[in-house]
């Protein structure tokens, strides 16, 4: 040994037990549970902090009066849902969380191939390069396609006058500024998806691959019989992650077009933003923002049971 | 059911190397022919090119009367068994055996019928629901071996599908693949680095190494005939036991050990071995051809005194090693007799067994 000391295997066996020390305490520490949940406990707090306390909070300020003097119970709730303005909000929040997350989850799943098929060191080099949408800060890389998408300056504008076309007001109509929101979160989203599926592809053994060739199956056909099946936990817990996620995402919206153009890219961030700290009623903010809550939950639910028994049932 | 036709196939990587150089070999319809060899000889590469696995740098592979160098795998007609099985984790028993068939569009009667089939000669009926994680390693390799007879290839292919397995499951497994080798004789090309695996399971064994053919031959061919050196080292178990010698003309032929013992070279050899007089050669002689010393002895047996150094009792038989002429040898000997560590032992050399190898060639001649 570095020390000089000799290490006697099996010593522990002969030596007789060290006599007890100390009281309570240090028998308590000395138990492993008890020094994970030491361990642990900082996080713990913070979570507590951080998570749980503003969660239960925004449950009992979602149940009170815009002056927050009174309990109203489900009330605030109520009048949302018989609200034309918030089903317009439930309609783009959905259709915005779920063409970005099928589009991110599409196109990273075809960047991950790519890239899984790109030999050598220039794949190290692709990957960073195309993880940089994602490591840029969200608000800064919006004002950028903010400025792209300026309809007298913008770059997409002046190349499509170049070009001859017409030019487009991106941000200027409702559907287009929901595609282009859609698209910005796209393009910032797919890294990850990428970057999670392509670790996902290089733990599928090589030789399943070999042995699905040699029992006559096409690339296709290795695709959806062996990739698909193999990847599936991967994708289910990412695309529930990116879910909640973009169903969350405040940021480019908030940037693009502050929920216009006519209140047409509203999310529940952005709506809870403006009803709860622009209009000054917190509580109905807080409904807004808890309305998704009990359908991810029941969702993230039943997606992580069914990936828990599919470990048990193919990891080896 | 088909031949296969290996004909000057290399296998070259990036940088040069040859992992395959220019290797011949007819592998006749129904036969079981194994590929051995020591790690990186070239075997198993030899396999992934008859699977279509890996390109072919230059040469042919015939499979059934056609080329198939540029023959996907999935249309060679072939069925392969992984080191690791590869079964697919997410399927059933069932659905793995059935995924070639179901590729091909058979129909589902049939499948069921080919699967159970398949499953009622390996045993593995009650365990077609299952998932490959439920599975013993031995259950695992029935699988494995199940979902390749079911589609009835024209060529199996084994690639060290025993190496996973504990000693004891080896064993019965490798009676089981002879087993269905006789049940199903479809031909059979298994790639192993064992050669007792090898040796057992042959119709021919194929002898490779630093990519190329060494010997081909029957197993008992291989184990009495060797034709260079490294094949009589590596068939046989214990290894065959090297001496250097000089071939010396002393009242009759002989083989002179550099401590000046002489040792008679038998009557019936005196030819084969005279041109070689005054030459330094290699002496093979196997551990079970140094025995312990009998009342009365058989022509040809050279007797000799060994100092014991290790004793290794084996049960149905007791291994010595000791030096001679300061090279150390292993000698098999019945497991009555009595030694012990820095005994004397004599020992019984039955020079009717001796190969004599030529040093500049390797070659036994």
């Amino acid at each position: 040994m570095a020390d000089g000391s000799t290490m006697v295997v099996g010593a522990s066996a002969t030596t007789p037990p060290a006599p007890r020390q100390g009281g309570t305490m240090k028998r308590l520490a000395r138990r492993r549970s008890m020094a994970a949940l030491a361990l642990c406990a900082p996080l713990i707090a913070l979570i507590i902090c951080l998570k749980i306390y503003p969660t239960f909070y925004a449950i009992f300020l979602s149940m009170l009066d815009r002056k927050m003097n009174h309990f109203v119970g489900l009330d605030n709730f109520a009048y949302l849902l018989g609200r034309p303005s918030f089903h317009l909000v439930i309609f783009q929040s959905c259709l915005f969380a779920v063409t970005a997350v099928v589009m991110k989850a599409i196109i990273g799943f075809i960047l991950a191939h790519l890239m899984h098929n790109i030999r050598g060191s220039s794949q190290r080099i692709w990957r960073g390069l195309l993880l940089v949408p994602w490591v840029i800060p969200l608000s800064l890389s919006t004002l950028t396609w903010w400025w792209l998408f300026d309809p007298s300056y913008s770059a997409f504008n002046w190349t499509l006058s170049w070009l001859g076309l017409p030019e487009v007001p991106f941000l200027g109509t409702v559907w287009n500024a929901r595609i282009s929101v859609i698209m910005v979160n796209t393009w910032f989203g797919a890294p990850f998806f990428m970057i999670m599926y392509l670790a996902a592809l290089k733990s599928v053994p090589e030789q399943l691959y070999e042995a699905a060739a040699i029992d006559g199956a096409s690339a296709w056909q290795r695709l959806i019989f062996i990739t698909l099946p193999m990847m599936r936990n991967i994708i289910l817990i990412t695309v529930l992650y990116s879910l909640i996620v973009t169903f969350a995402d405040f940021d480019i919206v908030r940037i693009l077009t502050n929920g216009g153009p006519q209140d047409g890219t509203h999310l529940f961030a952005t709506y809870a933003f403006a009803v709860g700290i622009q209009s000054g009623n917190i509580p109905r903010g807080a409904s807004v923002s808890l309305f998704m809550f009990p359908v991810l939950a029941t969702l993230a639910f039943f997606v992580l049971r069914d990936v828990l028994n599919r470990n048990k049932e193919v990891a080896t | 059911m088909a031949n296969v036709s290996i004909r000057k196939v290399v296998k070259s990587y990036e940088g040069d190397v040859q992992a395959v150089k220019g290797i011949d070999l007819e592998i006749e319809d129904h036969e079981f022919v194994v590929l051995v060899g020591p790690s990186g000889c070239g075997k198993s590469t030899t396999l992934r090119m008859i699977a279509g696995l890996e390109e072919i740098t230059a040469g042919e592979i015939w499979i059934g009367g056609d080329v198939v160098n540029d023959v996907p795998p999935r249309d060679r007609d072939i069925a392969m068994v992984f080191q690791n099985y590869a079964l697919y984790p997410h399927m059933s028993v069932f659905d793995n055996m059935a995924f070639g068939l179901k590729l091909r569009k058979f129909p589902k009667d049939e499948i069921k019928r080919l699967v159970d089939d398949a499953a009622k000669m390996l045993d593995i009926q009650m365990l077609l629901d299952r998932k490959p994680k439920a599975l013993s390693g031995g259950q695992r390799q029935r699988v494995a071996m199940g979902r390749a007879i079911v589609r009835n290839p024209k060529v199996f292919l084994f690639d060290e599908p025993l190496s996973n397995l504990d000693a004891k499951l080896r064993v019965q497994m490798r009676t089981e693949i002879k087993k269905v080798h006789q049940l199903v004789p479809t031909t059979t090309v298994y790639v192993t680095h064992d050669q007792i695996e090898a040796m057992t399971l042959a119709d021919r064994v194929v002898v490779m190494n630093h990519g190329v053919i060494e010997q081909v031959g029957a197993p008992q061919e291989l184990y009495h005939n060797p034709q260079t050196r490294f094949v009589a080292g590596f068939i046989g178990s214990p290894a065959m036991n090297f001496l250097p010698v000089q071939v010396v003309d002393d009242s009759g032929l002989k083989v002179q050990l550099a401590d000046g013992t002489k040792m008679a070279i038998p009557p019936e050899r005196v030819d084969r071995y005279g041109p070689y007089k005054g030459k330094k050669m290699t002496l093979g002689i196997r551990p079970e051809h140094m025995t312990e010393t009998h009342e009365s002895e058989k022509p040809g047996v050279q007797l000799m005194n060994a100092k014991v150094d290790v004793v290794e009792p084996m049960g149905m038989e007791t291994l010595v090693h000791h030096f001679v002429d300061g090279v150390a040898v292993c000698s098999r000997v019945d497991p009555n007799t009595k030694c012990r560590p820095g005994e004397i032992l004599p020992l019984a050399i039955d020079m009717n067994n001796m190969h004599l190898v030529e040093d500049s060639s390797s070659r036994v001649v």
